[in-house]
């Protein structure tokens, strides 16, 4: 078994209404970023993970978040990264 | 009747629900803890309001894993009523006893008033106290109250006669204005397709006595006693 470590991003799915998003992006335009255009706020989770090899820990993070971590309904999730750590 | 009256870490809304089924209209009710795996008998489930897990990662989403939610469930599919209310209809749609979701309300904040809502279906075991189109004068609290769900399930609970109430204003018509959160077509409370389990995020149990402002709530929970013979 290896140790491992998951990044995943969570974000809210585009078409939904973010309003933090919306008031992030206010912000940065009246901050002069001009060219900004949306902004999602969402979550990024670390986890450790301990399993036999890397396509394991993909398997098991999808279902992590498929079952949990995301709601399936509202949001859109990505596993950023898995290393060997 | 009895009431079994689910509290998590976190609740806060099951003391009022207490005092609503006790004190306001005289039938039993009990506490049932969330690690538990007994209803206790109890005829009606409700889900209460409050902070479940401190709304860690979403609303609601780590509440329905408590053990005591695989007796709710089932008490769902046996056809038995389930009442949740506010921090109760985001574990219920968490849960899958219910469609959708609740998301962070539109302007970011934490709104608690009272509102104005309009009884869009009064042929519910939930509603038939009332008369269809009554407006009701309920509470609001919560930060995380704007009802979401995708395009064909919308159309659904609209073409089944499931949403239950609607934010209106003083004139009974759902305007942005009169919706206090963003949900999708003023929506503030719907029933499963079978009709036994309701969601809403507005407070009856806080609207039994005139004292605090409103008992439009009492009703509702007549209508789930069977009281009723409108």
């Amino acid at each position: 078994m290896t140790q491992y470590r998951a990044a995943v991003h969570i974000t809210p799915r585009r078409g939904i209404l973010d309003p933090q998003g919306k008031a992030v992006a206010g912000a940065l335009h009246s901050l002069g970023f001009q060219g900004v255009g949306d902004v999602l706020v969402g979550r990024h989770l670390v986890l450790d993970v301990e399993a036999a090899d890397e396509q394991r820990v993909r398997a098991a993070v999808r279902e992590m978040c498929e079952r949990l971590l995301a709601n399936p309904v509202t949001e859109d999730f990505e596993i950023a990264s898995v290393v060997a750590s | 009747m009895k009431f079994g009256i689910v509290t998590f870490p976190g609740s806060n809304c099951d003391h009022d629900a207490y005092h609503a089924v006790v004190d306001a209209l005289g039938e039993e009710a009990v506490y049932l803890w969330h690690k538990d795996h007994d209803l206790q008998g109890a005829d009606v489930v409700v889900l209460p309001g409050g902070f479940s897990y401190g709304d860690y990662l979403r609303a609601g989403a780590i509440a329905r894993f408590s053990p005591i939610m695989r007796e709710v469930v089932a008490h769902a599919e046996r056809g038995a009523p389930v009442l949740a209310v506010c921090n109760g209809f985001q574990i219920a749609c968490e849960a899958g006893l219910l469609p959708g979701a609740l998301l962070r309300n539109a302007g970011l904040s934490f709104i608690c008033e009272p509102v104005t809502l309009r009884v869009e279906n009064a042929a519910t075991r939930f509603t038939s106290g009332y008369a269809p189109g009554q407006l009701l004068n309920i509470p609001i609290a919560h930060g995380e109250g704007r009802y979401t769900a995708d395009r064909s399930t919308l159309d659904r609970l609209e073409g089944e006669g499931r949403v239950i109430f609607r934010y209106v204003d003083a004139t009974g018509n759902p305007t942005s204005a009169a919706n206090p959160n963003g949900s999708l077509s003023n929506i503030a409370g719907i029933v499963n397709e079978r009709g036994n389990v309701l969601g809403l995020m507005p407070h009856p149990e806080r609207a039994m006595d005139p004292l605090l402002g409103s008992d439009d709530g009492v009703a509702l929970f007549e209508s789930v006693l069977g009281r009723v013979t409108a």
